[in-house]
């Protein structure tokens, strides 16, 4: 191949050539932050002690399969990113990174993940890596997101998983502990995401995506946000008496819990004429208190098992 | 052309075969930091008193 060959050949891509920070968006980073940050909390509020460097690991290898499952999201929706404004400029409908290299990334990193999770701890723990990979890419994206409004429902036990996996990798059994996690993870996807769609509105009628405000209408929406706050309002504030909560967790769910269900009551009673007016200033600061709700959980849960050791965690 | 001439191909690609490179060296630091602690473990402890008997 000569010079110019290799220059003619090469000269179209340059200006959109998709550099390493491309790729690494295609692994969902804000995504992967939440997967780590609660795989982390599993894995240390589990009643097994890790070697740090197998913990480490443990945490690397849940968040490579995260952001493998994501790379995977990607490139079977690359055609409602296009639409949607919010996912516009992600790599592939901007056009730095061909469908292809994202399969390639997802199938590859999905594997090294599982097998080196496998590897660095148990196979229960890889295995359950798997089934969540193959739960977010297959169930949720390929199946449920385009066919049911109740897409986020099941499509977050996906991103509930990691916890799950968390503690799996560190005690290599099950109890009812993770799952609790679990349901709390799983709980609160609908009412961040439904709060989401409220203000972001165009979006997903544009890209065709059956949301509940799309096929139920926005006043179910915002009655379906209450229901399922009061029920995580239930189960967050229940966990604060299970093995993993304590008096610092109970504190924290209680306030937060309350500042939640007064949004969620604020967001049922409003009418779409009083949300246009003011910007949908309610859902919005609905949509960020449920980053902080889910954070400070999961955060007083680390409290509650860091505390442990020292005989001040939980209720003991 | 010289092999030692740098391409443009090769600056404009710098950042990315960079970040391949350093992820690559980080993963096998990792692998290699796991594997000292596998073997120092527990997990070969019966593999090893099956040998010495």
């Amino acid at each position: 191949m000569t010079d110019a060959s290799i220059n003619a050949s090469t000269a179209p891509a340059q200006a959109d050539e998709a550099g390493f920070g491309d790729y690494f968006a295609l692994l969902k980073p804000r995504v992967m932050s939440l997967v780590v940050f609660t795989a982390l909390v599993g894995l240390l509020a589990a009643p097994v002690p890790v070697h740090p460097i197998v913990g480490f690991c443990a945490i690397l290898f849940i968040a490579i399969g995260g952001g493998a499952s994501g790379a995977l999201n990607m490139w079977w929706d690359a055609d409602i990113d296009r639409v949607m404004k919010r996912t516009k400029r992600r790599p592939i409908p901007s056009g730095k990174v061909d469908e292809g290299e994202a399969l390639a990334l997802g199938l590859a990193l999905s594997g090294l993940s599982v097998i080196m999770l496998g590897l660095a701890t148990n196979w229960f723990a890889g295995a359950f890596l798997a089934f969540t990979i193959f739960f977010y890419v297959v169930v949720y994206t390929m199946w449920l997101k385009r066919t049911t409004p109740q897409n986020i429902v099941i499509g977050g036990a996906a991103g509930a998983f990691p916890p799950v996996i968390g503690w799996v990798a560190a005690t290599g059994s099950m109890t009812l502990e993770p799952w609790l996690m679990f349901a709390l993870t799983f709980m609160w996807t609908p009412p961040h995401f439904w709060a989401l769609a409220l203000f972001m509105r165009s979006d997903y009628d544009d890209a065709g995506v059956p949301m509940l405000t799309v096929t139920h209408g926005r006043r179910a929406t915002r009655t379906h946000i209450l229901i399922y706050t009061v029920l995580l309002a239930v189960l967050a504030i229940g966990t604060g008496f299970s093995g993993i909560g304590g008096p610092v967790y109970l504190a924290v769910a209680l306030v937060l819990n309350a500042l939640f269900l007064r949004g969620a009551w604020q967001i049922s009673r409003r009418t779409e004429a009083d949300s246009e007016a003011d910007n949908f200033k309610v859902e919005r600061s609905f949509f960020k208190l449920s980053l902080l709700y889910l954070f400070l959980h999961f955060g007083a849960i680390l409290v509650e098992a860091l505390l442990k050791p020292y005989g001040l965690g939980g209720w003991s | 052309m010289s092999l030692r001439k740098s391409h443009e191909l090769h600056q404009r690609r710098f950042s990315r075969n960079l970040g391949v490179g350093l992820t690559l060296a980080a993963f096998i630091v990792i692998i290699f930091g796991l594997t000292v602690v596998k073997v120092s473990g527990t997990d070969f402890g019966m593999a090893t008193q099956e040998v010495q008997n």
